[in-house]
């Protein structure tokens, strides 16, 4: 069996303002093996982005282990593709050039990097958008292009913090059906947050539903629907089933 | 579109040729000697009459405001950087920065007179500290006001505190830079015409306090006049250097600009 891609064990986090101690992670166990989509999904200000700023190496946590392909120790910065809530494009760049970011900071000459966004904006159906600069895209496009930046910087590893959140909901079902597209071209291991049910069972292999704060999970869900997913199998009896269930889970967290 | 920029200053253009015109009356009427006020007619005249003499003496004017906003911005800009740099720097620059601008500068002019003589030096120097604080303050707000969550995102790319500032920082305060900039170069050609006051071989300082000396008031008037327009063709080569070093800046107030090459948004 091959080593999961991410593994996370006991992960707690408390921020201390002055005297007062804030738990915001209970000891959190959390695996995303290669090549799975792995969703968590939560209340709103349960911890969510908490947990994945810890992750992507931005922030540590209290306690516990977290190895990116088997790695413990050393800075994890650098070793997935994150990609925050708001797109945040520079507005300065063009499209391309926001995609080629992840690209200058590794240092790759100007050159190669132009000619890898430009090759992944053109298989991606971007490429008529290149030259734009991102005030010029809607919502939509932006969150395209910032996906593109995140899977140039790094597409083995992808921590995707509710992306489509702010989205209307047909340019969100078109956006999770191109990022399952990208996922599985580019045979990316992803973990997702989402507090949209159907979002999650649409996308996952599985979903980790996470406590109120202070987060712990609360149950894994494994989604057995077939790939490739359609927009469609959310239909299926097993789905309809597994939405209900989540669903109602999430209502008695939000409350307790 | 330039058309439409230009008729933008239409109104403008018709505030100033109807105070004109009332000066003019005023002085027709009321039959002022023109050696207390001149009309805009008489300054215009000699204006035109005096040329030889007041366009060398713009130049070197000029040539003192060009170069002391050069280094008035790559000293602010300098200065916003050591702001920025940590919380230890600022504290350490900030206050002596606003320290400086409470001294008048007037006075430390003379000074400039004995420690570096008459020529271009100390009118470089004057312009230079007249000028720097808009940008440097402007710039270091600039550099402040990046997104948290932006440098959040390079830092989970690994990126290091210079490929911070150089990636997202700087470009991101540019637009501020340029409005401290317009600032800056506002007063620079005043700084300079202060500071040939206080002594100087030629500039429009030193002909305006001599013009006015020998009684020639639509001199100092004509004068004051080049001032005027000078400093405004300064400004709007700022302004046109803005639009070129940051197009996207305009493209997001006037997106008609960018649109077209979009031809349509989608999704």
């Amino acid at each position: 069996m091959d080593e999961p891609k991410l593994l996370a064990r006991g992960v707690t986090k408390t921020f201390h303002d002055g005297r007062r101690a804030l738990e915001v992670l209970t000891p959190i166990d959390l695996t995303v093996n290669t090549g799975e989509f792995a969703t968590v999904i939560g209340p709103s200000g349960c911890g969510k982005s908490t947990l994945f700023n810890i992750i992507a190496g931005v922030d540590q946590p209290t306690a516990g282990v977290i190895a990116i392909d088997g790695a413990e120790k050393g800075a994890r910065a650098g070793m997935c593709g994150y990609m925050p809530q708001q797109p945040l494009l520079l507005p300065w760049r063009t499209a391309e050039e926001n995609v080629m970011l992840g690209l200058d900071v590794r240092r790759v000459p100007r050159k190669q990097a132009q000619h890898d966004a430009h090759e992944l904006l053109k298989r991606f159906g971007m490429v008529e958008f290149a030259g734009n600069y991102p005030a010029t895209l809607s919502g939509g496009m932006k969150q395209r292009i910032a996906l593109l930046r995140t899977v140039l910087f790094n597409s083995s590893f992808l921590l995707l913090d509710e992306p489509f959140g702010a989205l209307d909901a047909l340019s969100r079902l078109s956006l999770q059906m191109w990022l399952l597209d990208l996922w599985s071209a580019f045979h990316s291991s992803i973990l997702f947050i989402t507090h949209d049910v159907r979002e999650a069972i649409l996308l996952s292999d599985r979903v980790y539903v996470l406590s109120a704060r202070p987060a712990r999970v609360a149950r894994v869900v494994q989604i057995d629907l077939p790939r490739p997913r359609l927009p469609e199998h959310l239909a299926l009896s097993q789905a309809v089933q597994l939405e209900q269930e989540l669903v109602s889970l999430l209502m008695k967290e939000q409350r307790s | 579109m330039k058309l439409r920029r230009i008729a933008g200053f239409g109104p403008a253009i018709v505030l100033v040729v109807v105070l004109l015109a009332l000066w003019q009356l005023y002085v027709y009427v009321s039959k002022v000697s023109p050696h207390l006020l001149p009309a805009p007619t008489a300054i215009v005249q000699a204006l035109l009459n005096n040329w030889d003499v007041i366009s060398v003496n713009t130049v070197q004017t000029l040539l003192e405001t060009v170069i002391g906003m050069a280094a008035a911005t790559l000293f602010g800009l300098l200065m916003a950087i050591l702001l920025d740099i940590s919380l230890w720097t600022r504290r350490a620059v900030y206050p002596l920065l606003v320290v400086s601008q409470t001294i008048p500068l007037i006075a430390l002019a003379p000074l400039f007179l004995i420690w570096m003589g008459f020529g271009l030096e100390p009118k470089v120097i004057f312009v230079i500290l007249y000028c720097f604080f808009p940008i440097a303050v402007a710039c270091a707000d600039g550099l402040a006001s990046a997104e948290p969550e932006m440098l959040n995102l390079l830092r989970s790319m690994r990126a290091s505190r210079w490929q911070i500032l150089w990636l997202v920082r700087l470009p991101g305060a540019m637009p501020a830079f340029f409005s401290g900039l317009r600032i800056g170069v506002t007063y620079s050609m005043t700084g300079a015409i202060v500071s040939e006051y206080i002594g100087a071989y030629q500039g429009l300082g030193i002909y305006m306090e001599t013009s006015a000396n020998s009684g020639a008031v639509d001199l100092v008037f004509a004068a004051i006049l080049v001032t005027a327009i000078v400093s405004l063709l300064l400004f709007g080569l700022v302004s046109w250097l803005e639009r070129i070093a940051l197009p996207w800046y305009h493209g997001t107030t006037n997106q008609a600009l960018i649109l077209p090459r979009a031809g349509r948004m989608i999704v």
